[in-house]
């Protein structure tokens, strides 16, 4: 007996044993979808305060420029690496990949632990260098999330704040790579016997392809940075042209993490909106394999246009020329995932639950992200726009409002699985509806902005620039109100305990995740399902 | 022509839904309620603004073609109208088909493209060199190479010291004067810390990166006060440097470069020589 009661303490630990040491899937992917709604409270605060300065001329909420600059870098940070990074791979990734590919768990069970807590690490210390100082005016790193040269070099911000950035960035990267390492293992290794690849979910192909990317693109990163810690602290010049250096090395690494990095962020929501869409419809997904592969050629294009965030640096013509074309490239897949999400929906049966209302507005907004990425990648017309709001506005539609209405579209998706209640219909409803009308107001009124000249990154502005900006911050209060009704959301849901159905979406949810309950056991798939 | 007739058409439906008290853009700076540039006042800069233009009414129609599908779809193939799904899954010509147009598209976009890019980086020839350098305490420092010589600091004017008529933020002690009509080489290097040199009328934006000497080019074809404002974060004050160009007749530049070469002495080490060959290895 006494054997018995440790066997099954061992399968079904409680307390510290289950959620500090967790090995189990779903609980770190719960773990991981705590932290991500804490950053992203945090981050979205971080917002409305740089919207609330920026809603009259003049510098009214902060202390100084370096304060807003500091806030403003924190919440790229944060929104990146600590909420949408977190939510779709960490969370949602961990959570459902092993259950739509038919795996009792992540291939390497402690290693999910490690990334998990690894990236709680990160945060602190991100959180920590906001306390610490960074230059003559004030703590805190203030020079933007692209950390560039010379102003992240010892000239620029001598204290210990952009350290702790470094480290923070090195922490959440090596949590990336072993996740990704994690989820390419168990992708190609512990799918059920029958799942080929060409018949696993979209997410699943979205995770996998996100994985590559993460894997290939972080190590460069890691490498920038090391060489920016060195040159802080070490007397290296990499950076710095009175030793031989140049900052515009650093640009050209730290972009070639960057650009596979925003494709890190937006597919697995392409992934998720995948999904959605084919359940709602009540249809499978239009164009399967062109779906599957032009993620693929998404991740391969993503790794060689990356010098388009830097056209004003002073390249030649030919490096111009080619970095606009290959950018505009990515545009053909792209366009074929808007399309066949549309004929998804083309002759279906649409039911239009919550999770379908923020697949919908993901394919509005992103289409107009998408249309305005084209417009930005001739070098010539970027000459105008770049390190404007339009470069603002354009990145938030296909950040703020596509990787972020993918997460609440993957949250309302999968809540009752996760949880086994249901949520309110309306109150989920009405955070899509603030949260559509607000972030539209915010960013929209941004390109106007950014056509006009209005700079990136400054905490007061010319005041012909006022009419606009206080359209965008009122837009900030809607939804900034919508991320509380999200909050409340959650918690009502969880007051009512209204219990779930193991499939609540019929006979269009047809991946494996619906056919163990809600939710589902702390062991699923003890004996692999067969897949016809 | 086509992006003003887009543009006045935007401007309509702005002022009709009220938002847009009907305002004049002014030129060389913004104005309250832009939606679109601020007026062109280089050969590059209506270049842009035309390209612009047409790009502008591409992605609008793509848009409004995907909102179309997107509402066509919430009509027609909702539950209650269509309680049987389809089961269609493939349609290989219809992939092919959008696949296809979005690359001629693109490659109608390039071709204008490219062209726009070899006018903003080929210089012409140059009637004159000035030289910004964008300094490590949030001014930016103007050198005449080829008129004497001389250089002076440019920097921000505080609310105390501007006339009723300089726009907050923008307005400078000293701008940047240039002749009318005249190519002039613009050279933009910085010093500690990289800035961008950026004037939204002229359609320049170049940044100001320590080790390297960056070139670009204007032609300013109507007299007057033009600014822009750094456009590359560069610490505390980056929101109070601005860029303001004075473009004037050739005659009343010759008579300002005189007064110049008096008022800001010559720096030794800005002779013309001297600078005509640090300049050789520009742009890369």
């Amino acid at each position: 007996m006494a054997n018995a009661a440790a066997h099954a303490e061992h399968h079904n630990p409680t307390g510290i044993r289950r959620w500090l040491f967790s090995t189990n899937h779903k609980d770190i992917g719960t773990l991981y979808l705590i932290e991500a709604i804490f950053a992203g409270v945090l981050g979205g605060l971080f917002s409305a305060a740089m919207r609330a300065e920026l809603a009259e001329p003049g510098v009214q909420f902060f202390h100084s420029a370096h304060a807003f600059n500091a806030v403003a870098t924190a919440h790229g940070v944060i929104m990146i690496f600590f909420m949408i990074m977190p939510a779709l791979i960490g969370g949602f990734g961990n959570w459902f990949v092993p259950l739509m590919i038919g795996a009792p768990d992540m291939a390497f069970p402690r290693m999910n632990n490690v990334s998990y807590w690894f990236l709680v690490a990160a945060l602190i210390l991100l959180v920590v260098s906001m306390f610490v100082p960074g230059d003559a005016e004030g703590t805190g790193f203030a020079g933007g999330w692209t950390i560039y040269p010379p102003l992240s070099s010892k000239a620029g911000q001598p204290g210990p704040a952009m350290d702790c950035v470094i480290f923070a960035l090195h922490l959440a990267g090596a949590s990336s790579i072993l996740g990704a390492i994690n989820f390419i293992t168990t992708i190609l290794n512990m799918r059920a016997p029958g799942m080929t690849l060409h018949k696993m979910p979209l997410f699943v192909w979205s995770i996998l392809v996100t994985a590559f990317l993460l894997l290939l693109a972080l190590p460069v990163l890691a490498g920038a940075i090391t060489m920016l810690l060195t040159d802080r602290n070490f007397g290296t010049t990499f950076f710095d042209p009175q030793g031989g250096g140049d900052p515009l090395l650093f640009q050209h690494l730290f972009w070639f993490f960057g650009h596979p990095e925003v494709y890190i962020l937006v597919l697995p929501a392409f992934g998720v909106i995948s999904q959605v869409i084919s359940t709602f419809s009540k249809k499978p997904v239009f164009g399967y394999l062109g779906m599957a592969y032009a993620m693929v050629a998404i991740d391969a294009i993503g790794f060689v246009v990356w010098a388009h965030h830097m056209y004003t640096v002073g390249m030649s013509f030919p490096a111009q020329a080619y970095f606009m074309v290959a950018t505009m490239v990515i545009a053909v897949p792209t366009g074929i995932k808007v399309f066949s999400w549309i004929a998804t929906m083309w002759g279906g049966s649409i039911e239009f639950r919550t999770p379908m209302l923020w697949a919908i507005g993901f394919i509005f907004l992103f289409t107009i992200g998408g249309v305005t990425g084209v417009v930005i990648s001739n070098a010539g017309v970027d000459r105008s726009l770049h390190d404007t709001y339009y470069v603002i506005a354009h990145f938030h539609y296909t950040m703020s409002l596509g990787a972020t209405f993918g997460i609440f579209c993957a949250w309302y998706y999968w809540f009752p699985k996760m949880t086994g209640y249901s949520y309110s219909e309306f109150l989920g409803k009405l955070h899509f509806w603030l949260t559509f009308i607000g972030v539209n107001l915010v960013f929209f009124p941004q390109h106007f902005l950014g056509l006009s000249g209005m700079p990136r990154r400054i905490v007061d502005y010319p005041d012909a620039f006022a009419g606009w900006n206080m359209v965008s911050s009122i837009g900030a209060a809607i939804s900034t109100v919508g991320m509380f009704v999200f909050l409340y959301t959650i918690a009502e849901a969880f007051m009512r305990k209204r219990r779930a159905a193991d499939n609540p979406w019929g006979v269009g949810a047809t991946t494996l995740e619906w056919t163990v309950s809600s939710p589902p056991p702390f062991h699923t798939f003890e004996t692999l399902p067969r897949i016809k | 022509m086509l992006n003003r007739i887009h543009q006045t058409a935007l401007t309509a439906f702005f002022t009709l839904a009220g938002l847009l008290p009907a305002a004049a853009a002014q030129r060389g700076q913004p104005s309250p309620w832009e939606i679109y540039f601020q007026p062109p006042a280089t050969p590059i800069m209506e270049f842009i603004e035309t390209f612009h233009g047409w790009l502008l009414i591409i992605i609008t129609l793509i848009t409004l073609l995907v909102t179309v599908l997107l509402g066509y779809c919430m009509y027609a193939f909702n539950a209650k109208r269509n309680p049987r799904p389809s089961r269609v899954t493939h349609n290989t010509p219809l992939e092919i088909v959008w696949t296809v147009i979005p690359v001629l598209i693109l490659v109608g976009i390039a071709i204008p493209s490219f062209r726009l890019l070899y006018d903003q980086l080929t210089i012409p020839k140059s009637d004159l060199t000035v030289k910004a350098t964008g300094t490590a305490q949030w001014t930016w420092t103007y050198a005449y190479p080829d008129n004497g010589g001389f250089s002076y600091d440019s920097v921000m004017l505080q609310d105390n010291e501007r006339k009723p008529d300089q726009p907050r933020l923008l307005a400078v002690d000293n701008p940047l004067v240039v002749p009318v009509n005249k190519v002039v080489r613009v050279q933009v290097t910085g010093e500690g810390i990289i800035h961008s040199w950026s004037v939204p009328s002229f359609g320049i934006k170049i940044d100001a990166v320590p080790g390297r000497l960056n070139e670009t080019w204007l032609k300013a074809e109507h007299e007057g006060m033009y600014y822009g404002q750094c456009s590359q974060l560069c610490g505390k004050n980056h929101a109070y440097m601005p860029i303001a160009v004075r473009v004037v007749s050739e005659q009343e530049f010759a008579n300002w470069v005189e007064q110049a070469k008096k008022k800001y002495s010559a720096v030794p080490g800005l002779a013309p020589n001297n600078v005509a060959s640090a300049a050789e290895p520009a742009r890369q």
